[in-house]
């Protein structure tokens, strides 16, 4: 067990660990979300629209984790304006916008060309340089994300479901989706870094995609993601600290192995399961779900 | 067990932009009692129900409940939506379906008490689905999925009932049960407002008839309404086949009531 705990002697693998564990369980729960919202790309969008507001607090010497949450915040709720408006459809203007910001981030960074190499640590995130204080504030962000999604959780599953009935039962729509796209915003904040603002993405909807091929409840989605995205994030740095190779795309690449063994095989939603239980009588999925499932309670 | 109400429409106009989808709308629909609204495709049924839950811009009019602005009482509002607008791969069982209909009394952050969590089965079998709450609702048939929304509808403990094409897709135990409770509802001072394509079944059982083709073209008891005539000024060549008698009325074109919605976009 000595290639499990040696590592454990560096305090920067240390940190490292415990901040990829913080990472993984928020991005893992409030992936969710980002699934059945199908909010995949509004997720990149902000975490690109970010850059901006990383070189800026860099440029005038401020927090750059600040910097990057008010980026982030701002682009979440210009999301939620535009996406009220009907004149431009939403995924243009999301990409209208976020290209743009990572636009503007380029460009103050090519003005001052001597602060590349730690601006290059956000693109791909820097685990090894992550500082205590680092760690508090990581800690202290997820905790705060995690109650509130806690605490709202009616709400937010609610209007992700059926904004039909959440809007006639006159629930503030506009003020809940905004809720969420901030938390979503500060969780991909604290991802990026460690796996840096392209590859945060894959933090939020690798575990959940994964997660939703295992169970078919909701809580159950954010527990099972929370904790594949913190475990997976362990292996994938001890990977990387044995390789020798970057933390950041390692975490991601294990995730997505993992993804795909479960699409193969997951007992209930994988491509073997589905096979095997659509017999020749019921050609479609559906027929044969419906079939089994007359009987009685589903077993999960 | 329901505080019925008077739900009264005046002068709705409702739509998105230019040209409302729905004009100069007047309605009276005393407590206790069920009302078929029919009209073709894109006649603004859809919009009609989202104008009266608040969601669709309402450019004029209003709508009360009680002689009170419906405003002021969402809660008292249940509402269906048409099948197509549900995500059905979303990972919730059909009693977490129907526990939503709890969550305005519920209140926010607090969790569901266990007078909530018997409402819901109470709900789940009046409509026949308690062996089946459990399931995830996309493993549900069409009837099954229907009743989940009904239930959830009654542990609203609303005192209007809208739906926007219930009977469609749905077998015809689920047929008979939706008319079923749509009964109960009115015995006990509800009133039930429903958007649907089945003329038949809307004649033998709703108390009034609307058709509905942007306007009000007739209101009132099936008796004075269900004529030739005013199937003809509402549906005009959409209208394929009215037999002797009036018995058996189908509609032209297809059933599919998700090409409504888009018509009204």
């Amino acid at each position: 067990m000595s290639w499990l705990t040696d590592p454990l002697g560096y305090g920067f693998v240390v940190r490292a660990l415990v901040e990829v564990a913080i990472v993984g369980v928020s991005c893992g729960a409030i992936g969710a979300y980002v699934i059945v919202r199908r909010l995949a790309f509004i997720g990149d969008a902000i975490s690109h629209s970010v850059f901006p507001g990383i070189v800026i607090a860099y440029l005038v010497g401020a927090s750059i984790l600040g910097g990057a949450l008010v980026a982030g915040v701002v682009t979440a709720l210009a999301i939620v304006a535009v996406a009220r408006g009907t004149r431009i459809r939403e995924d243009a203007a999301i990409g209208i916008f976020f290209a743009a910001a990572f636009a503007l981030g380029i460009v103050l960074i090519s003005t001052h060309r001597s602060f590349q190499g730690d601006l290059t640590a956000f693109l791909i995130g820097n685990l090894q340089g992550v500082s205590i204080g680092d760690l508090w504030l990581s800690m202290a962000t997820a905790a705060v994300v995690l109650v509130l999604l806690m605490a709202f959780h009616k709400e937010l599953l609610l209007t992700s479901f059926d904004r039909t009935l959440a809007a006639a039962m006159g629930y503030p729509i506009t003020a809940l989706d905004a809720l969420l796209l901030i938390l979503l915003t500060v969780t991909i904040v604290i991802g990026i870094q460690a796996v840096g603002i392209i590859l945060v993405l894959a933090m939020l909807v690798t575990p959940a995609a994964t997660a939703r091929l295992i169970v078919d409840r909701f809580v159950p989605m954010m527990l099972v993601g929370a904790l594949i995205g913190c475990l997976v994030g362990l292996v994938g740095y001890y990977v990387s600290f044995y390789a020798g190779i970057a933390s950041g795309g390692t975490i991601v690449l294990v995730n997505t192995a993992l993804f795909l063994v479960m699409y193969v095989a997951s007992p209930s939603h994988g491509v073997l399961a589905h096979r095997r239980r659509s017999h020749p009588q019921h050609s479609a999925l559906d027929a044969a779900v419906d079939h089994h499932g007359a009987e009685g309670p589903d077993p999960t | 067990m329901v505080q019925g109400a008077d739900l009264v429409i005046r002068q709705l106009n409702a739509g998105y932009g230019a040209g409302d989808a729905i004009q100069d709308v007047n309605l009276d629909l005393p407590a206790g009692s069920v009302t078929a609204v029919i009209g073709p495709n894109g006649s603004g049924k859809s919009t009609l129900l989202k104008a009266i839950l608040g969601l669709t811009p309402v450019v004029r009019g209003q709508v009360t409940l009680g002689g009170r602005p419906l405003d002021e009482q969402r809660e008292r509002v249940g509402y269906v939506p048409q099948r197509e607008l549900v995500d059905w791969t979303f990972p919730v069982s059909a009693e977490q379906v129907v526990m939503m209909g709890r969550y305005r009394r519920i209140g926010w952050v607090r969790r569901a008490s266990q007078a909530d969590r018997l409402a819901v089965v109470d709900a789940l079998r009046t409509v026949d689905m308690e062996a089946h709450r459990n399931r995830q609702i996309g493993a549900l048939s069409g009837g099954q999925q229907q009743r989940v929304f009904l239930a959830r509808a009654l542990v609203q403990d609303a005192a209007v009932l809208l739906l926007d094409e219930p009977m469609t897709g749905v077998d015809l135990t689920t047929e008979r049960l939706i008319n079923e409770l749509f009964d109960a509802f009115r015995a006990s001072g509800g009133s039930v407002l429903y958007a649907t394509h089945d003329l038949e079944t809307a004649a033998d059982t709703a108390d009034y008839l609307c058709f509905l083709n942007r306007r009000v073209i007739r209101f009132g008891p099936p008796k004075e309404t269900f004529t030739p005539h005013a199937l003809h000024e509402t549906f005009g060549g959409e209208l394929l086949i009215v037999a002797e008698g009036g018995d058996h009325v189908h509609l032209g074109g297809h059933h599919g009531a998700g090409h409504d919605h888009e018509a009204e976009r």
